[in-house]
């Protein structure tokens, strides 16, 4: 069986989840068993045009990047979407909140209306392609990359989890961080990271996403209980790019 | 033989971002040399307006995977100076340790796998698994030592989430720092591996010298990556709430980037500028690795700056050392973080592996953002990287079209670029 042919790519985003993937040490090595690295522009030299399985990174912020993509899209069999930004947008979609012209001239002053400056509201893969398979988080956990690729290289379906934070967060043992008067986005997002930001002593900032069908309900309820109201969940909802829309999948 | 070149590097690999290098000569006469950046920018300082002072630094740590501890720090410390925050020495020094698991992370992971394999004429690190497998094992142990040190005091790899307004979510146990302290001991006899082997490649950096500005943190007695004043080797320091004097950024004539300069037309920041400012004050191992490369205050060689990270990754291990025995003499004591937000404007720098950093933020009463400037060490060094490319090439342009593209992607990495840090606010389109 030949192996799987993998290129990696990235668009705006801090290029922490390839991080994450380097990160992996020697057990990178494991994964290039079951596939065939062609093109990494962060850790190689070489560039490919033929592919089997696209990894994206980044969220679309300019219209170039939207042709780039479909041309990636067009070319890989399976094209899967790796992080927050790429999954629903990340922080990169803060600057939807504003208008465009304004978030120019605030950052570049009179020069930001230059052509070359021009931006467009961030953009989620799978606003304009067809995303296959979203690994989530912010930065992504390497341990359910090399799971995933390896469901991918021996053609098996991953099971990403569709319960909340929450679930992790109390097997944990964890006090929970309503207690400690905080904003906790853990009712509401996707779980799969073990609840790794109230295990260090802070709120969940939801850079998983929804989880599939939130419990809207019972998210009202713990704000009414500890005495906070939806827009302060709102507006932390806001960071990753999760208001926008319900994630599902 | 006239030299003719015609180079177009469309992204530079193995370097942090996205960067182009055009050359263009004919008749051994350079007509062009330009250092671009086509990175998509993402406009952090217009999106952090209007969020809480809380956010911040989880929102400006995403500028960047692999400075996201330093711009974790830099902007707590500007949050901290807005609202006249004070953290305690304890928190001051765990701090420092958590900042130095980042310096040690990036330069085994610059000098390892991204610059090794052109001193060994691979194109990645994965053949050197096979040719040299003892320096990948020695890479590795480095890069996983920074590594789990940065989750274990900052929660994760990357992205840290303990570091807050006013102190830090979770406190190190004394049990935890003596294991640390254990795991630092043991990785000395895997510095001088590192030191041995690239010494032992050193004389494949070319000897190019070009005399310009450097610009680092300076704190008196010590080599600083934390605290201090903006220090230069051409005039006096300047505190850090004056950065905007001291990095000026410009719009290039010949290029659509924002540059910095300061009392040239450019300065060097990173591992060889801080090496430059603060060789004096370099503990005893990491003085004795300095000298094992003859690498003299005042160096003017920008390639030498993978050597400067290798000497620095000595030196943040002994001052780590120091760090804990200091810690764990006082003991760790419990710490509430109790933050009530005012209005206030405030800067701060840190060092990030590659160079100074800088933020300066506003708040107002509820303490949500109004106003947010960045300055990125990457961006500083633009200016800088093409001088050096305007002096390098006529020098090298008659070695052949591979060997100039070679040595000027070299260059490139040399500065250990942090590209997607920098365009924040800098892009160039090409075709």
């Amino acid at each position: 069986m030949t192996k799987p042919r993998v290129a990696i790519f990235d668009f705006a985003c801090c290029e922490g989840c390839q991080l994450q993937i380097v990160n992996m040490e020697e057990e990178i090595l494991d994964l290039l068993t079951l596939v065939q690295p062609v093109e990494w522009r962060e850790a190689m030299s070489d560039q490919s045009e033929e592919y089997d399985i696209a990894i994206v990174e980044g969220s679309i912020t300019r219209p170039q990047d939207e042709e780039k993509l479909k041309t990636i899209r067009s070319r890989a069999k399976i094209l899967v979407a790796l992080g927050a930004c790429a999954t629903m947008g990340g922080v990169n979609k803060l600057k939807n909140n504003f208008e465009m012209d304004e978030v120019r001239s605030c950052v570049y002053g009179k020069d930001g209306t230059m052509p070359h400056l021009n931006t467009m509201p961030t953009k989620a893969l799978d606003e304009v392609v067809k995303v296959d398979l979203k690994i989530h988080g912010c930065p992504i956990n390497n341990k359910e990359f090399a799971y995933i690729v390896k469901c991918l290289a021996t053609g098996k379906q991953p099971v990403i989890p569709s319960y909340p934070v929450c679930v992790e967060c109390k097997q944990r043992g964890n006090v929970c961080r309503y207690e400690y008067n905080e904003v906790c986005l853990g009712p509401v997002t996707r779980a799969g990271c073990n609840a790794i930001c109230p295990s260090a002593g802070s709120w969940c900032f939801g850079c998983r996403g929804y989880v599939d069908d939130p419990n809207v309900q019972a998210a009202r309820e713990v704000m009414e209980h500890y005495g906070k109201t939806m827009d302060d969940l709102k507006s932390r909802l806001l960071l990753f790019g999760s208001k926008q829309e319900q994630t599902n999948g | 033989m006239a030299s003719k070149l015609d180079i177009n590097v469309h992204h530079v690999t193995r370097v942090e971002g996205h960067g182009n290098i055009v050359v263009r000569a004919s008749d051994g006469r350079v007509e062009r040399v330009e250092w671009q950046v086509p990175e998509a920018p993402r406009f952090f300082e217009a999106m952090v307006r209007g969020r809480s002072y809380e956010d911040i630094q989880t929102i400006v740590s995403r500028i960047c995977g692999i400075c996201s501890v330093t711009h974790s720090f830099a902007a707590i410390k500007a949050i901290e100076d807005a609202m006249g925050l004070q953290v305690s020495e304890q928190v001051d020094k765990i701090r420092m340790l958590l900042h130095y698991s980042e310096q040690l992370e990036s330069h085994a992971l610059h000098v390892g796998y991204l610059v090794a394999p052109d001193l060994l004429g691979q194109k990645s690190v994965v053949p050197l698994v096979a040719s040299h497998p003892d320096v990948v094992k020695t890479v590795i142990k480095l890069h996983r030592t920074g590594n789990q040190w940065m989750e274990d005091l900052g929660g994760r790899m990357t992205h840290p989430i303990t570091i807050k307004p006013g102190g830090l979510s979770k406190l190190p146990t004394e049990a935890y720092l003596r294991e640390l302290k254990a795991t630092l001991t043991g990785i000395v006899p895997d510095l001088k591996t590192l030191a041995s082997v690239v010494l032992s490649l050193a004389g494949k950096l070319p000897a190019f010298e070009r005399p310009t500005e450097y610009v680092g943190l300076v704190q008196p007695g010590h080599y600083s990556f934390y605290h201090g004043d903006i220090g230069t080797t051409d005039g006096k320091p300047l505190p850090v709430g004056q950065f905007e004097a001291a990095v000026n950024e410009y719009v290039s004539p010949q290029s659509t980037a924002k540059w910095c300069k300061w009392h040239r037309d450019a300065y060097m920041v990173g591992a060889l500028a801080r090496y430059n400012l603060n060789a004096d004050n370099l503990h005893p191992l990491a003085k004795e690795t300095a000298k094992l490369f003859n690498l003299k205050k005042g160096c003017t060689n920008p390639y030498m700056n993978s050597v400067a990270q290798v000497i620095e990754s000595v030196q943040v291990v002994e001052d780590s050392l120091l760090i804990i025995d200091d810690l764990l003499t006082r003991g760790i004591k419990p710490e509430t973080l109790k933050v009530t937000p005012r209005e206030g404007e405030g800067a701060g720098a840190v060092e990030a592996p590659r160079g100074i950093l800088f933020h300066r933020y506003s708040f107002d009463k509820k303490g949500n953002c109004v106003k947010a400037n960045c300055c990125i060490p990457t961006n500083q060094n633009h200016a800088n990287i093409q001088k050096d490319f305007e002096a390098l090439v006529p020098q090298i342009m008659d070695r052949g079209q591979d060997e100039v593209r070679l040595l000027m992607e070299m260059l490139v990495r040399a500065y250990d670029p942090c590209i997607s840090c920098s365009t924040h606010y800098l892009n160039v389109d090409f075709v």
